[in-house]
Parts: structure tokens; sequence; C-alpha cells
């Protein structure tokens, strides 16, 4: 079994929105019809995006941290939002676990987006059919393309490598490595949706110096003492010590 | 969650078609057993009209719930796991039955008919009315199921929400059956009136219940498990958009505080305690206008009480939408 999943690493995110601005220019371009915008630069604009990218501020200032969140579909392994579908258009892929909406059958009912804790499906009020994110399912199986760029938009996009994809299933790809060792971890855990998308938490990284380690306490090299000689011919001191 | 009127309707009409049959294959069953006075055939014919042309106006105002209503014959094929599958499948089956109850009705058949002589003098429409009602008590279900089925939901998710739309929709068919006998047989008026005041009263028992459970209700979920960051102290700063969306729309009622705090009072006052005084009332003076008034009256109350269960129902996915940034 194979389960696509992305992992999202928080530590790294700076919350820039390219993945927002790819994965809406990917996915409204594509043969599924525009994702529409309407009012864009007016008063009230709004639009069917897959992805968002939010901002929380953790603690209080100035013990402050800023967090940036991207959120979307996170391709549950036990989806609510599947079963509730009532024709069938809401599924999830056997061979590897993307949940899709197929939008010749999705009847807009949008009972479906009642059913995801996480508000991960978005209403096209255009084209009257729930949408969301397809994990790029146009992209990553393209073979016109070539195979280092059969990934999801998103992930081709993130200037800082935040967010990683791969097979979940498998314990050596590059998801569950990260997963395993940096502490990945699952959204809403309380309600057994089991999400394929991992999020890897912020992380403190600190080195720590003594004094002793600024100041060599034995430096051969000091100016007041004669330097090293020795023959020409033979290694230098810089050849047989190891500092 | 966002209240659709469609759905209000809906439900609401369904609701008082199902409550009514069954008030009226109540009042026939009495009748079978001599506990009640005949009624002749063209009372629960027309009943049945009243029946489905409710359960056909509900039915009409689902499709405006749909972006896509020339797919909804979809919708029949995934009931072995959605209710709402199920329930647009037994919806048409009720309304089915009790249209050929009604007919059968109308015609006057009974099963010597076939040759089958039982001595009782409608005993085709009894066997087609147990299964109307079977039907009907299975439509209660699925309706209720549709909100009860969704866990996160915590509003919803309780055994209390489908026994409230079984009782309300019941009382509300009932109370409507009292109008109706009023009318066309009087002497049924004590009989469907007596039974509607039962059944809203446990109505008002159940809802209260179920308002009382969801005023203690502890959210399950948080933004320290929505984000998975351990801390005590934590503020949205944006939430990826500064204009609205789909999800800022669809899972808020939107309406302003004091009208979400007033609307419960109102349904209380609408639903309960001015129907029975009504039908009291009503029943006492043999008053058609009375009766009639109090099941108008209990419908609006209703359209009230549905808009405000949708209205209550705080869904997760929010905590995820708090500042626009």
């Amino acid at each position: 079994m194979t389960q696509l999943a992305l992992v999202i690493d928080l530590n790294v995110c700076v919350g820039c929105h390219a993945c927002v601005t790819s994965c809406k220019e990917w996915n409204t371009s594509g043969m599924a019809g525009s994702m529409a915008d309407d009012n864009p630069y007016g008063v009230d604009p709004t639009g069917t995006f897959f992805n968002r990218v939010q901002t929380f501020e953790v603690g209080e200032y100035p013990c402050s941290e800023t967090v940036h969140f991207p959120k979307s579909c996170l391709h549950c392994e036990d989806p609510p939002c599947v079963p509730v579908c009532p024709t069938g258009a809401s599924y999830k892929r056997e061979e590897d676990g993307i949940v899709l909406v197929d939008y010749d059958k999705c009847i807009g009912c949008k009972y479906c987006s009642w059913a995801c804790p996480y508000g991960a499906r978005e209403f096209d009020e255009h084209q009257k059919v729930m949408k969301k994110c397809t994990l790029c399912v146009d992209r990553i199986y393209d073979e016109n393309i070539p195979e280092s760029e059969r990934k999801p938009a998103c992930v081709r996009a993130c200037p800082t490598s935040a967010r990683l994809y791969g097979d979940l299933h498998d314990p050596n790809s590059e998801v569950s490595v990260a997963i395993r060792e940096a502490g990945g971890y699952q959204l809403m855990p309380e309600w057994g949706t089991n999400p394929a998308n991992h999020y890897l938490p912020r992380r403190k990284t600190k080195i720590r110096i003594h004094e002793d380690e600024l100041v060599r306490a034995d430096n051969p090299l000091k100016k007041e003492a004669d330097r090293p000689t020795g023959p020409v011919d033979e290694p230098t001191l810089d050849d047989v010590t190891s500092w | 969650m966002h209240p659709a009127f469609s759905v209000i309707f809906l439900t609401t009409l369904i609701g008082a078609a199902q409550g009514f049959f069954l008030a009226l294959y109540t009042g026939e069953s009495y009748a079978a057993v001599k506990l009640l006075p005949e009624q002749g055939g063209a009372f629960y014919a027309w009943g049945s009209l009243i029946s489905v042309v409710l359960l056909a106006l509900g039915l009409v105002a689902s499709f405006f719930h749909l972006g896509h209503p020339e797919r909804a014959w979809r919708t029949a094929t995934k009931w072995r796991t959605s209710w709402l599958s199920r329930e647009v499948i037994v919806l048409p089956a009720v309304l089915g039955a009790i249209a050929v109850y009604g007919v059968v009705h109308a015609l006057g058949w009974n099963l010597t008919l076939v040759g089958i002589d039982t001595g009782v003098s409608n005993d085709l429409t009894l066997i087609i009315g147990a299964g109307g009602v079977l039907l009907t008590f299975t439509l209660f279900l699925c309706t209720g199921m549709i909100y009860a089925c969704i866990k996160f939901l915590q509003e919803w998710s309780t055994w209390l929400t489908p026994v409230n739309y079984l009782l309300l929709g019941t009382a509300s068919g009932f109370t409507l059956a009292t109008g109706y006998a009023a009318v066309f047989a009087p002497e049924l008026v004590n009989f469907f009136g007596g039974w509607a005041i039962i059944i809203l009263v446990s109505a008002f028992v159940t809802r209260s219940v179920s308002l009382i459970r969801n005023a203690r209700l502890k959210p399950k979920s948080s933004l320290q498990s929505a984000i998975g960051v351990r801390h005590q102290t934590m503020t949205q700063r944006s939430q990826g958009q500064m204009g609205g969306s789909y999800n800022t729309r669809e899972y808020n009622h939107g309406a302003p505080m004091w009208v979400f705090r007033s609307i419960k009072w109102v349904f209380l006052i609408l639903v309960f305690p001015i129907p029975i005084v009504l039908l009291s009332v009503g029943m006492n003076e043999a008053s058609i206008v009375l009766l009639s008034l109090a099941f108008i009256v209990q419908y609006i109350g209703l359209l009230t009480e549905r808009w405000f269960f949708f209205a209550q129902a705080n869904h997760p996915q929010n905590i995820y939408y708090q500042t626009v940034g």
C-alpha cells in the first residue's frame, strides 16, 4: 500500500505564501477548470484555495514566537468526508491514498465539508462543486515532465524546503524518516482521522560553547615562543598535529 | 454552522408530513379495533394527499440546497455508508407508500380483491399503512443520523438528535391532524389533540435535555490540538486571507449574537407552550381557527428551532479562522 503525504516543517516555514500562489496557479490552470476569484481587487475579495498559510503568535510578547502554519487537505487515512458523500464523488484512491472529488459526480450538497474537522474543503461558487487539494495528482504522474518535477506544486515552490513529499507507508522514505526522527505529528488526533500529512514541530537549535574553547591554552603558535622549525623534507607540525 | 433555508424547510416540512401520516394511521388503527368511530375513505385519502404535498414541498426545498440538482439521482448510490444517501432513498419511498395508502383509501379497496375475507373493512390499507409507518420511522432515523453521525459536531453527535427529529416532527404532524380533524371529523379532535399535547411535552423534555447538554459541552478540539503546538497562550495573527472564504461563511450563522441568543427562547415559546394552550382551548371550544393557529404558530416555531439547531453547532474548523489579520 502506498499513502502519499506531505510533511510540513514548522521549524523552517517562513510564511511566504509561495506554496499558496503556486498551488493556485497550477490548479486553476488544470483541466478541472479554474478556481475562480470574485472581486480579487474589490471590497470583499473571495475565492477558492486548496492551501492557506496561517500565522499564530505563540506566547506573550516579548517572549513570543511566530508560527507560520500551512494548511491543506491532510489526505486522512480514515477520511470522515468520504463515507458521508451520497454520490461517491468524494473518494480515497486505493493505489496512493489521495482523497479526491470527482467533479462530474459531485452534486454540491456540501455535506463532505461539514464532515471535515479541518475545513480543508472549499466549495466553488462558480462550478457549484466541492473542491480540495488533489496533491497535484495531474502533475505527480505526468510522464511528459522530467521526473524531478513530478511533485506537488507547493513542494516545488517552497523556497526553504519546508514541505517534504513522499510515501508514508515506506519506512525509508524522506517523509517517514523525517516524521520518525524529527517528531512529526498529526493535527487533531482526537477525532481518529489518522491524517497522512504530518507536521514537524519547532525546534530550538543551540550549541553550547565553554570559554576555554574560545581561547586555546596550548596554542603552539604563541607569539612570544620560538616558531617551531624542522627539516624541510620532513612533515611540518601542521601535518602531524590535528587541531 | 450556517443554517440553509432549503434544509430548514426540508426537515420541518417532511417532519410535519410524516407526523401527519402517523396520526392518520394511528386513528385508523384505533378505529379498526373499535376504539374510535370509523372514518370514510375520503378522510384518509385527503389526509394522505396533504401529507404527500408536504413531502413533495420538502423534496423541492432540498433541491435548492444542491449545486447540481440535475445530478441528484446519483445520491441513491452510496446507501451503504451515507445517511444522506439513505434519506434520499427512503424519502421517495415514504412519499410513495403514503400516496398508495391514500389511493387505496380513495378507491375503497380491501383484501377481498384477492379473495381473502378478513372481515375488517380496511384491512388492505392497514397493511400498506404499517409499511408506511415503518418507512416513516426509518426516514426520521435517517434525517436525524445525517447530523448525529458527524462526531466532531458535538452539539449534534448524540442520540437526542434523531429523537428530537422524531418527536418534533410527530408533534407537528399530530397538531396538523387536530386541525384537519376539526374540519372533517370533529369526533377525532380530542384524540389527535390529546396525543399532540403528549408528544409535544415529550419533545419539550428531550429538546430541553439536548439544550442543557449542549450548554455544558466541553469542546474536544482546541487551538493546541489544531496546530499541534502545546502552549497555553496562542493567538491567531492571520488566517491566510484578507477577505472571506467558504470557510468563514459556511461554518458560522452570521447573525448578531443577540439574535442567536434570543432565537432559543423564541422557539421554546412558539413550539411548546403557545401550541399547547391553543390546542387545549381549541379542543374545548371546538374552534377550527384556534386549532389551525396552533399548527401555524408551531410551524413558525419549528423553523426557528431548526435555524437554532444549525446555528448552535460549532464546527472545529472555526479554530483555524479566528482572526482576519
